[in-house]
């Protein structure tokens, strides 16, 4: 692969780690030939905390604070990842309304992730618009919050066996008045943006991956779905209650910036359609499971059996981690968000890796830019959608 | 529809006299227009940015969100400075021009919060770095939070006394020692694919320092390829 060279005086810029549209410290040492993207180099590690490391210190109760820090425009999944990963390792269950409960907050924070990328993605592009229009939703999806966890952005609701409190009185009505408004304000911004000739033009063709290329590159969410790979893991591998929904995978064929504005806009329809369905038949019901069961070392016991051992009403705060290893996932906003557990019968993890999906989708960056024109960079870092926190974590 | 009508002066008040001084006067001018650096690293940030949006409005205290560090009066150090962010944090203090004022936004920059402890690559506390004006406690404070912080910021630059800003200046306005952050080596050379690629083997040699004489010297190809 030789690139036809056709000026010898290249040109090295380097964008960030501070720079408005490079969403938080990414670092890009972009080699120029004129405006020709040739060469683009990502430097990261400028928001690296050492969450892994933090993560072995710390119990599972102390460290749910930390995990909203990872990806904090979709705070509700790094919490959802961290509670699933010991309840799967433990094997526990929670209880329907505490899944609905769960399924609802998530949705919402996917609301709102998305909403988070669309307004600085059209600001990248020169539409400061939306940014407005964005804001004037998310904040009542913060209010929401609020509500129900007392906290606008980092909730900490999330507990191992359900959620930290119940639904406020009168939270399903409010839930519900924020879904018929969010569909009109969904309209709105298709109105404005989807069928706009600038913004087609700017996102048309730029930045496109194939889906076999997808694939190898090991990219996930509204990445991996715009280029018509059906994949997405609340129906591929069903968790908490997804299973009882009705809705459909959101995917696009073309696989370029604009059929990934197209997944996240329609997956935003989507997740309005979930709640509401979930809003609608929410069970009654503990939001908490009372009764952890702890299964003895030597075999595994049924539930309810003879050697089936009830350790406390409420997974205690010193929650203990059995020797056995896995790996959980979920559907975060901007693809498969994982944690690979090693525990070692203590109540640290002795291994706590993350998956993030930003950084394993920022991957293809180098490859999608070259060639591209300059301006074309920020089209595309956007269309990725990637937050530093959890690239770097 | 709107019943209370905007407070026109009224015709008596066009030749009244308003009585100031030159130090109130400009510290005045300065406190209604500080414009904000747009500087976040992590979460902070998202806080600082729905403050631009239309709910919380902070474009009625005179901010004006400014992308250069040339043209910013204030910086709100929102979200965990690391270690490796720490320079490129200084050198935008440093960018800036007289007279700026510095707002630690949550726990991060106060005291390196929650990853004070058994974090290896944080700094705890940004005014280690840059003095800082207001502290603003929080993870991450609420778009109320910075409202009231730049409250106090502008009540603090409202009784400031000119003499008094240029005797500092000239002293050392950093608590702690000066920084000696040294240029090293350059491993970001613009070659990251191409090295892959066409296995080029003259361009990791490059040092910075030929790198920075190159405009006069070297021609720039031969840096590259």
């Amino acid at each position: 692969m030789s690139l036809p060279l056709t000026r010898k005086d290249l040109m090295i810029v380097n964008m960030g780690p501070q720079h408005p549209s490079m969403h938080g410290v990414l670092r890009l040492i972009v080699t120029l030939d004129g405006e020709d993207v040739i060469d683009c180099e990502p430097i990261l590690g400028y928001l690296h905390r050492g969450m892994e490391k933090i993560a072995e210190n710390r119990t599972i109760i102390q460290y749910l604070p930390y995990v909203t820090r990872w990806d904090y425009l979709a705070t509700m999944f790094t919490e959802a990842i961290t509670v699933n990963a010991p309840e799967f390792l433990e094997n526990i269950q929670i209880p329907q309304r505490a899944s609905y409960i769960r399924v609802i907050m998530l949705e919402l924070s996917r609301i709102a992730s998305h909403l988070l990328w669309l307004g600085p993605f059209m600001a990248d592009l020169g539409a400061q618009t939306p940014f407005f229009y964005i804001f004037r939703e998310r904040e009542l999806i913060y209010d929401l919050f609020e509500a129900a966890t007392g906290m606008r952005m980092m909730h900490n609701y999330f507990r191992i066996g359900g959620v930290a409190a119940d639904l406020p009185y009168g939270w399903i009505e409010k839930c519900l008045d924020f879904c018929d408004y969010f569909l009109r304000g969904v309209v709105e911004y298709q109105q404005l943006i989807t069928q706009n000739p600038i913004f087609l033009e700017r996102v048309e063709g730029v930045g496109f991956i194939s889906g076999e290329e997808a694939v190898n590159w090991g990219l996930s969410g509204p990445m991996l779905r715009a280029s018509g790979i059906q994949w997405d893991l609340r129906k591929v591998d069903p968790y908490e209650s997804y299973n009882q929904f009705d809705w459909k995978v959101q995917w696009q064929k073309e696989g370029d910036s604009l059929a990934r504005y197209l997944v996240r806009v329609g997956e935003m329809r989507e997740s309005i359609k979930i709640i509401q369905q979930a809003v609608e038949k929410i069970p009654g019901g503990p939001y908490e499971n009372l009764e952890v069961r702890r299964f003895k070392k030597e075999k595994n016991s049924e539930w309810n059996d003879f050697e089936y051992k009830f350790l406390g009403k409420k997974p205690s705060p010193n929650f203990e981690l059995s020797r056995q290893e896995l790996y959980v996932r979920v559907e975060a906003p901007k693809g498969e968000l994982g944690i690979y557990l090693v525990g070692d019968d203590s109540l640290f993890p002795w291994r706590w890796k993350i998956r993030p999906p930003g950084f394993i989708n920022l991957q293809i960056l180098p490859q999608l830019v070259k060639k591209m024109k300059l301006a074309d960079i920020m089209t595309i870092l956007g269309s990725i959608d990637i937050i530093m926190g959890e690239v770097d974590r | 529809m709107n019943l209370i009508e905007f407070p026109l002066l009224d015709q008596t008040s066009s030749n009244s006299v308003i009585s100031t001084t030159p130090n109130d006067l400009s510290n005045w001018s300065r406190l209604s227009s500080l414009w904000p650096l747009l500087y976040g690293t992590s979460c902070c940030f998202i806080e600082f940015a729905s403050l631009i949006g239309s709910r919380f409005d902070f474009d009625r205290y005179g901010l004006v969100p400014r992308s250069s560090p040339r043209q910013a009066d204030l910086i709100l150090t929102a979200g965990t400075v690391t270690m490796k962010m720490a320079p490129s944090l200084v050198r935008l203090y440093e960018q800036m021009p007289e007279p700026k004022y510095v707002i630690a936004m949550g726990a991060c920059t106060i005291t390196g919060g929650m990853f004070s402890t058994d974090s290896y690559s944080t700094v705890r506390g940004v005014d280690k770095l840059i003095p800082v004006d207001v502290y603003l406690p929080g993870c991450p404070p609420k778009p109320e939070a910075v409202i009231d912080a730049l409250t106090k910021l502008r009540k603090k630059i409202s009784r400031e006394i000119v003499e008094d800003r240029t005797l500092s200046q000239n002293k050392n306005r950093c608590f702690t020692t000066s920084h000696k952050l040294y240029v090293r080596r350059s491993t970001h050379t613009g070659t990251y694919e191409q090295e892959l690629l066409y296995q080029s083997p003259s361009t990791l040699d490059i040092s910075s320092e030929t790198f920075f004489k190159s405009k006069s010297s070297v021609p720039s190809y031969k840096l590259v390829n």
